[in-house]
This record gives C-alpha cells, sequence and structure tokens, in this order.
C-alpha cells in the first residue's frame, strides 16, 4: 500500500490496517504459545508415571 | 466420519491436526487476495481513500456477531446435550470473538474520526456493540472465575445466550432508531448498494476473516482439550501422591 496515495487522512488508515495486522498477530502468537506450553506440561506429567485411564498418551493427536 | 465421531475428543484432535495447515494456508492466500484487492480499490467519490478501513472494519463486525452465534449453537450442546466438546467450542471461542470485536470497535473509531468528526457517539449500533465487547469480557471472566469447568460451562451457557438477544438489536438497530451509523449496504432485502469495485474485495477480505477465525478457533479447542487433559493428569497425580503417602 503506499501510504503517498492514501490522502489526508492516511495516518486513520494506516493505523487501522496496523492494528489488525498487531491483534491478529498477537492471537496467533498466543495460541500457538499456548498449545507448546499444555504440550509441554502433558511430557513431563507423563514422564513423571503419571497415565491418563485409557492408559493411551495424552499428547496423541492421532 | 459422521457427526457424532467429531464429537469424540480425541478424534477431533485427529481430525484439527489435519485440518489446521490447510486452513491456515487458505486464509494465508485469501488475506494476501484480499490485501492486494483493497489496496488496488479505487478512492470513493465521498470518503476518498478513507474506504479502505471498510475492508477490514466490516469483516470484523460481522465476525464480532457471528462468532457469538457458534458460541449461542455451543451453549445449546451444553444445555441441551451436556456435550464437553461444546463447553470447549464455546470457551475457546470467547477471546477470539472479542478481538474481533475490539477490532471493529477500534477501526470504526478511526474510520469515524475523519467521516463523522468524532472518534465515538453514543448511538443505537456503536453501544450495542460495545455492550457485546463487554459481554465478551463477562464471558471471559466467568470462565476464569469458577474453577468447577462443568458449572462454569452451564453458566456460560445461559449469559452466552442472554447475549444473543444484542445480536438482532445490533443487526437492526440502524433501522429502529435514527443512528449516525450507516444502514446496512451489504446484507440487505433488494441486494448490496455497494459498487463491485468495493464489494469483491470486502466479500474476499469477509471470508479471508471468516478462515481466520476457523483457523484460530480448531487450534484454540485444541489447546483448550490439552489443558482439560493437564488438569485430569494433575488430580490423577495428586491422587496417587495421596495413596503413596497414606
Amino acid at each position: 500500500m503506499n501510504a503517498m496515495s492514501l490522502g489526508p487522512y492516511a495516518i486513520f488508515i494506516v493505523t487501522s490496517y496496523m492494528l489488525v495486522a498487531a491483534i491478529v498477530a498477537m492471537l496467533i502468537a498466543w495460541i500457538a504459545i499456548d498449545y507448546r506450553r499444555q504440550k509441554r506440561r502433558l511430557h513431563e506429567l507423563e514422564a513423571g508415571g503419571v497415565q491418563r485411564r485409557s492408559g493411551r498418551s495424552a499428547t496423541e493427536l492421532k | 466420519m459422521t457427526l457424532i465421531d467429531l464429537a469424540n475428543p480425541t478424534r477431533f484432535l485427529s481430525l484439527a491436526s489435519r485440518a489446521l495447515p490447510w486452513l491456515a494456508g487458505a486464509t494465508t492466500i485469501l488475506l494476501a487476495i484480499g490485501l492486494y484487492q483493497s489496496a488496488m480499490a479505487p478512492d470513493d467519490y465521498q470518503q476518498g481513500a478513507t474506504v479502505k478501513i471498510m475492508f477490514i472494519h466490516v469483516p470484523n463486525a460481522w465476525l464480532s456477531m457471528f462468532v457469538w452465534g457458534v458460541m449461542s449453537v455451543a451453549a445449546l450442546g451444553t444445555l441441551v446435550w451436556r456435550h464437553p466438546l461444546a463447553d470447549v467450542a464455546s470457551k475457546a471461542a470467547a477471546p477470539i470473538g472479542a478481538a474481533f470485536t475490539f477490532l471493529a470497535l477500534v477501526t470504526g473509531s478511526l474510520w469515524g474520526r475523519p467521516m463523522w468528526g468524532t472518534y465515538w457517539e453514543w448511538d443505537a449500533r456503536l453501544t450495542s456493540v460495545l455492550i457485546l465487547f463487554l459481554m465478551y469480557l463477562g464471558l471471559i471472566a466467568l470462565w476464569r472465575a469458577v474453577e468447577d469447568q462443568s458449572r462454569a460451562a452451564r453458566a456460560a451457557a445461559i449469559l452466552t445466550l442472554v447475549g444473543a438477544i444484542n445480536l438482532p438489536i445490533i443487526k437492526f438497530s440502524v433501522d429502529w432508531w435514527n443512528t449516525l451509523h450507516q444502514p446496512a449496504s451489504v446484507m440487505r432485502l433488494g441486494g448490496p448498494t455497494l459498487d463491485r469495485a468495493f464489494l469483491i474485495p470486502l466479500l474476499v477480505m469477509a471470508v479471508a476473516f471468516s478462515f481466520l477465525f476457523v483457523t484460530l478457533h480448531l487450534a484454540a479447542m485444541r489447546n483448550e482439550i490439552l489443558r482439560r487433559r493437564v488438569r485430569t493428569l494433575q488430580m490423577i497425580q495428586v491422587a496417587q501422591s495421596g495413596r503413596r503417602s497414606a
């Protein structure tokens, strides 16, 4: 996007797009970090000998 | 694979893991096309280049209501069928819906300042969307405040269904009251009033943001299922250590 062609209100347009990009990036990062955290906790618990009643791995995704 | 199979959390995890890379890829491609078309769209004869804010404001505004609709269906799943995956779907959707609603409010405000001369006006559309945002925050707080997840799910489901009353109020607020916000120009009887030069980028961005929501929602649901497994294993660990010490 060429800011030069956005006219006198370019700051409002650019701020809007930057804000959406920032919030979407934060959502993606939050979900990705949370996924790694939960997987790590499950691995730690299973490594400590704790098992589900079914006997299957808690991190099993297939 | 039937719908009943998908209701099994392990099957759901398997499906989500296979679907997420494809959904993320489709979202990226659609967003790239939508952003390109938005950048190339002509200026509006009245609004000038500020019309470009519409391409991100409107999809976020639609999704703010759509996500609450998804949560309302999940709430029925919780209250009628008492299905834990419905609780998971509702809990995972709330922060994403809150983010879309926040973006709809802020981008609308940034669009309103140059066009209306003000960032905010207490008119029916803006106020009802602000109430929707506050309800999202209330739901997130409720999930965090109640320790017992099944009790939290039932309370959240009731709040979600009560809050769904706000959806038609938001949609029709511009028709029922005299508002600063413009009336519907896409989803209306008689068809869209937008020119194709604006309508096509807007629809592409709306589809792109919908794919973004589905991708984020599936990933957040997967996290929530894993979080519940962590909690279950921690309880088993506590019970095992209790038996050993006894």
